[in-house]
């Protein structure tokens, strides 16, 4: 999230599409209503379904699974074409003005720079004019037809009222009651929030779909005002922090670009990534890269790392090609993969085609399974009748099952979606000889680091030379290691205005990554979370929710990251003379000799308005982007590209080119193409989606979310139902072309059919939830069924729109 | 009354045996049975987060015992933590089931071995489970590590055993796998955040 939870109360209209926080996030959803109740904010809900969101909304319309970038590309035509603009905003603190390589085209639903074979963009065109100084040129007049505002209007010209009710099945009317809505909030006095999750990135157009409500923000003026910003719901408690430090190979702790083969050495390395400002002053906050690779270097490794070996470079790996969930079963598929590991995590249900990852699992020759719980993937080997048919004398995969505390079990910070970490406290042993996680890993390593000391064997150094400094080496505990990723300077940090002053003494725990070095003299373990840990202490178990700004901040409860900051861009929130937007939710200001007001500023806290630093520090540009450059892989604009498994002949934008009738840009590997299903064979667009009584796979094994929820099921609309002669509570039968599962069919006025492109489109909304293993009914996996492809830019399966068909069972 | 939640508890439980039956008139001596105490009142109130869904929803864990040594505690009742700004006492159905998912009938014991080809699960000792993990390991990272890619340039990456990280894990797990996995050069890692 760019705000946080509480921070929904400041909003006017509540915009929620791809997401359902009533039912997944109804503790969260509360803000929602105190927003209703005490501003008279209105709630608007666009869904294929008309789910309990949308049962407390002011409007909900419906929209076809998959269709999401042609509605809001309809809204941002809506807003230009009504300039229902925050003008002054968009001028100042966005690339609107910034002028586009001449080479940059789209024609025909394809972007320049195509390379058909390898299914991906060359971008060279996809950038800035740039001047003789390096910086991008700007046209303040917004006439020049290759400036940034003119080629998004061209762009999104074809997004027609008529054209988003013919690709999405939402009424025009309905349409334009929302837009009009939106629009609103073009007032500088007025904001709106936008929450999504799953059912907006797990499309193969995800991260697009996303890029479309930054535009929107921008053009509003929403982004870094109190009741502002675009929030994602998210999943797991600590999906947040994990993904802050990194448990994926394309980035190191802290968002930092991990080496690839490109990057030879360090010189080259920190070059790539360290960007250079585009235009003139501004922050470019990302120019510290150095100080924060070189902290995590020093924290990995400490005395082996210095200037002598690069810092000791070498001993990470680097990356050689994809390396995400559905590439890794890819690889593990063909046979390149022998051994695996699953912590907390329950492949077998949650990757797409169920049967592909169980074939893969069988191929290797170890799976060890760290969980507090009996998952499915632990017993992928085990008949179960026809929810997992195999043959245990033919899979000759070794696999260790690890018993794993939960949560209650031990102690240590979760990191919310609305970047807040939060300490949590150990209340009871975990059942039998169960463990800690990092007391497993600790176990695992300290054998390996043994036998490599005996035995010696590939490339040993990293391992041998890894800090490991704790107490009690079996067992780190999590004092200890918040402290070490939260760094500690190992000579004196000096003022770099003035080094006979001493910021932080040697030894001492850091207060911010402000004071990082690139020198070797600081240690750091994921610079976002340095000042968690600082001199004053663990600032995660702070627990006073007092609330002088009335605005929810709440600044002395646990420790957001960025610096305690509540909410991101916060500098947007005021004009360029640093006076609030809106008075009555200041949430920054300049007080003539510095930034102040009711959060941390997201600025330099002594630049005067007059010097023109904009409010998008990481950004290069320092403003935000309404055409994202070459930073995407699938285009600096969205558009509209249908699902991979689509009820259409063709994409309705560019129905004469079947290169663009779906993401040209994502990738789909050998055999996956073939399993994806046509519609003639399965007419029905099918979603899944999360049931307010279960959470993933994991509450069915918890008996009382079992008693309240005990089978599959599947909902369907009155039409189809009548049509197929299915009455509620028939047992179905779901095909797509990758499987089957059988559920009991829910006969419901929820779902709809919708008019899409002259013809009648019904949606099967399928729960996921359910497996053979568990205290709920044993049953069918629902990713049996779905596709193995993902998003172009960052591989999130489309787990949201693919086709079925469905009969009776 | 400006009293914690704490001292809510102790009231009750002692004001409820004696003054309060007093004041009603019952005198003592007269009140031969005792009035039944609160059980939370005894229990150990430890602060936690839920961990399903990214709200993280502070919670309440009532427990048994008092977190000595040798007094293993049990958890008697969950709820949501009043104090948390967010969630401000309230959990949902799932949050308000959580004492069955740590009593869940299906939490791992012990460590377990299936063999290649059996058909069932084998009990064996956290050693046993350990040394043999480390051992297939070690076999996979010697056997494929590549210390340069065909260029020649330096790669030092192990990609033939993959992790995949769990998003219910705690910050300081997740660090700490990421600092051994990286050490060991391991490259096919992903996380539940993907999907």
């Amino acid at each position: 999230m760019t705000n946080h939870w509480v921070d929904i109360k400041n909003a006017d209209l509540i915009f929620v599409m791809g997401g359902n926080p009533a039912e997944a996030h109804p503790c969260g959803f509360k803000w929602v209503i105190e927003a209703k109740k005490n501003r008279k904010a209105k709630l608007v809900v666009v869904d294929p379904r008309f789910n309990r969101t949308a049962s407390v909304a002011d409007f909900y319309a419906p929209v076809r699974s998959g269709s999401d970038i042609a509605f809001l590309g309809g809204v941002i035509n809506y807003l230009i074409v009504n300039d229902k603009i925050h003008h002054e905003y968009v001028k100042a603190y966005t690339n609107a003005g910034l002028l586009v390589d001449a080479g940059y085209k789209f024609e025909d639903g394809i972007f320049s720079g195509y390379n058909e074979e390898k299914r991906s963009y060359g971008k060279d065109s996809w950038k800035y004019q740039m001047d003789t100084e390096g910086y991008a040129k700007v046209d303040d007049t917004w006439q020049d037809p290759n400036c940034v505002w003119q080629l998004m209007k061209t762009h999104y010209s074809r997004y027609t009222p008529e054209m988003v009710a013919r690709i999405c099945g939402t009424p025009k009317e309905a349409f334009l009651k929302i837009c009009a809505m939106i629009a609103e909030t073009a007032a500088p006095t007025k904001t709106m929030t936008s929450l999504y999750a799953l059912g907006w990135t797990e499309h193969s157009v995800g991260s697009q779909n996303i890029r479309c409500m930054a535009i929107i923000q921008l053009l509003l003026g929403n982004m870094g005002m109190a009741g502002g910003g675009i929030n994602a719901l998210r999943g797991h408690a600590n999906v947040q922090g994990i993904t802050d430090f990194a448990l994926y190979a394309q980035n190191l702790p802290g968002y930092l670009g991990a080496p690839g083969d490109a990057d030879a050495d360090l010189k080259t390395f920190l070059e790539k990534r360290t960007p250079k400002a585009m235009r003139p002053g501004q922050m470019n906050y990302g120019q510290n890269f150095p100080k924060w690779f070189i902290s995590l270097q020093k924290a990995w490794w400490g005395d082996a790392a210095n200037k002598d070996n690069d810092f000791a470079y070498d001993y990470l790996p680097k990356l050689a090609g994809a390396s995400d969930v559905l590439s890794i079963f890819d690889q593990m598929y063909q046979g390149k993969i022998n051994g695996f590991f699953c912590q907390g995590f329950n492949p077998l249900a949650s990757v797409a085609n169920k049967r592909k990852v169980g074939d893969a699992l069988a191929k290797l020759k170890y799976l060890v399974v760290i969980d507090p719980l009996a998952t499915d993937t632990s017993e992928f080997w085990k008949p179960y009748g026809e929810f997992n048919e195999v043959d245990p004398a033919k899979i000759q995969t070794e696999v260790f099952r690890l018993p794993a505390n939960l949560f209650a079990e031990h102690a240590g910070s979760f990191t919310n979606s609305g970047r807040v970490i939060q300490w949590r406290w150990k209340a009871v042993d975990g059942p039998g000889d169960a463990k800690d996680d990092a007391e497993i890993l600790a176990a695992l390593f300290l054998r390996l680091k043994e036998a490599y000391v005996k035995e010696g064997g590939a490339f040993a150094d990293p391992i041998l030379k890894l800090t490991w400094a704790y107490r009690q080496p079996a067992k780190p505990s999590p004092e200890e290691l918040m402290m070490e990723y939260n760094g500690k300077a190992l000579a004196d940090v000096t003022d770099p205005k003035d080094p006979t002053k001493v910021l932080v003494k040697a030894g001492d725990q850091l207060g911010s990554f402000a004071q990082l070095r690139d020198d070797g003299s600081t240690t750091c373990g994921n610079w976002i979370y340095c000042g968690v840990w600082s001199p004053a202490g663990n600032n995660s178990a702070r627990r006073d929710p007092s609330d002088p700004s009335g605005l929810g901040q709440t600044l002395n409860w646990g420790y957001a990251w960025p610096v305690n900051r509540r909410i991101l861009y916060n500098r947007a929130s005021a004009d360029l003379s640093g006076k609030p937007w809106d008075a009555k939710r200041m949430v920054l200001r300049w007080t003539g000799k510095a930034w102040g007001g009711n959060d941390v500023p997201d600025m330099r806290p002594d630049a005067a308005p007059e010097e023109n630093v904009m409010p998008f520090i990481m950004n290069p540009e320092g403003v935000g982007r309404l055409f994202c450059r070459d930073l995407m892989a699938d285009g600096p604009m969205p558009e509209h590209y249908e699902p991979f498994e689509t009820p259409l002949d063709a994409n309705p934008m560019h129905p004469n080119n079947p290169k663009a009738t779906s993401n040209p840009a994502a990738r789909v590997f050998k055999g996956d193409m073939e399993a994806f299903g046509k519609a003639k064979d399965f007419p029905y667009v099918a979603t899944t989606y999360r049931l307010t009584e279960h959470f993933h796979y994991w509450t069915k094994q918890s008996k009382i979310n079992a008693i309240m929820q005990p089978e599959q099921f599947v909902e369907i609309g009155e039409e189809l139902a009548k049509e197929k002669g299915i009455v509620a509570g028939d047992k179905v039968k779901i095909r797509s072309n990758r499987g089957f599962i059988r559920a009991v069919a829910v006969v419901t006025k929820r779902i709809k059919a919708l008019d899409v492109d002259g013809r009648k489109v019904h949606t099967v909304g399928i729960p996921t939830h359910f497996g053979f293993k568990g205290a709920t009914k044993p049953g069918f996996i629902t990713n049996t069924l779905t596709p193995v492809v993902g998003d172009a830019n960052v591989q999130t399966p489309e787990y949201k729109a693919f086709l079925v068909n469905i009969e009776k069972a | 009354m400006n009293i914690t939640r704490r001292q809510f508890f102790k009231v009750c439980s002692a004001g409820l045996g004696g003054s309060s039956i007093a004041l009603m008139g019952f005198s003592p001596t007269a009140a031969l049975a005792e009035v039944r105490t609160f059980k939370l009142a005894r229990a150990t109130e430890t602060r936690n987060t839920c961990p399903y869904c990214s709200v993280s929803c502070g919670v309440l864990i009532y427990s048994t015992g008092d977190k000595s040594k040798n007094a293993p505690g049990e958890i008697i009742h969950i709820e949501g933590d009043p104090d948390n700004p967010v969630n401000r006492g309230t959990l949902c159905p799932k949050g308000a089931g959580l004492r069955d998912m740590v009593q869940s009938a299906n939490r791992l014991k012990w460590p377990e071995v299936r063999e290649a080809g059996s058909n069932e699960w084998k009990r064996i000792s956290w050693d046993e489970a350990l040394d043999r993990v480390a051992r297939h390991m070690k076999k996979d990272r010697d056997a494929n590590f590549m210390a340069q890619n065909k260029d020649g340039v330096t790669v030092n990456r192990w990609s033939s055993t993959g992790f995949l990280a769990s998003s219910a894990a705690s910050n300081e797990a997740g660090y700490l796998t990421v600092k051994m996995l990286r050490a060991l050069g391991m490259t096919s890692i992903d996380t539940q955040a993907r999907i």
